[in-house]
């Protein structure tokens, strides 16, 4: 399954969407929102902005090359929009597997690639009332200009 | 042809109120349609080379040819997760 939604995200309820009897391991990654940017300020919560038909599609092909890469695993991939709180769930990947070793490693590559190519932004909103748009900047875009 | 033209995050901001829509010459590029946006708003020069474009969904090279009824998408670097 994958979703941009402008509610909650119930992590529970994602387990149920990779289950298969033939999996014996359920790795689920929640990127959550915290109280402090990465150079120390203050933060009361993030602001999410989706190009949300691109950032599906490019969830599906990120699950299919984790299924080239990892072999049989399910994913799972959610990603909210909207403003959130410190505490609030920003992102959730969930990946079911036979077993725990590719498990983990197509839920570590699926959440690496959503945070490099997936069309999302956030803007950080600062206890001080400031706010700032701030990339992920890892590894440098290329630039189709 | 028009071309809509859709911006996101920071770039959605510097734009807002422009019109979104572009009109532009038969067989125009992306590139041409990039030019004719930093025409419009200079603000946008400084961006060229943060900032990738998409025509209807996918990402695009600055020589795809355009068509009426496209969609450019204007994507400044991501920060999902």
């Amino acid at each position: 399954m994958f979703a941009i939604i402008r509610t909650p995200i119930d992590p529970v309820r994602l387990d149920a969407a990779v289950r298969d009897d033939l999996f014996g391991a359920v790795v689920s990654f929640l990127g959550i929102v915290r109280e402090r940017a990465d150079d120390g300020r203050l933060v009361h919560g993030l602001e999410y902005e989706a190009y949300e038909a691109m950032a599906l599609a490019e969830f599906e092909t990120i699950a299919g090359e984790a299924y080239q890469r990892f072999g049989d695993v399910r994913l799972t991939i959610v990603h909210r929009v909207g403003r959130l709180a410190v505490g609030e769930i920003a992102v959730a990947v969930v990946v079911g597997s036979p077993h725990r070793g590719d498990a983990f490693d197509a839920c570590e590559y699926a959440i690496d690639e959503v945070k490099s190519r997936a069309p999302i932004w956030k803007k950080e909103l600062y206890a001080d009332g400031d706010e700032r748009w701030k990339s992920n900047a890892c590894g440098a875009h290329e630039s189709a200009v | 042809m028009r071309v809509a033209v859709a911006a996101f995050a920071g770039l959605r901001e510097l734009l807002a109120g422009s019109v979104m829509e572009l009109e532009l010459p038969a067989g125009a590029s992306v590139g041409d349609a990039w030019s004719a946006l930093e025409r419009r708003h200079p603000g946008l020069a400084p961006l060229a080379g943060s900032t990738r474009l998409a025509r209807n969904g996918r990402l695009a090279a600055p020589a795809d040819v355009l068509s009426d009824g496209d969609e450019l998408a204007l994507l400044p670097p991501v920060g999902g997760g």
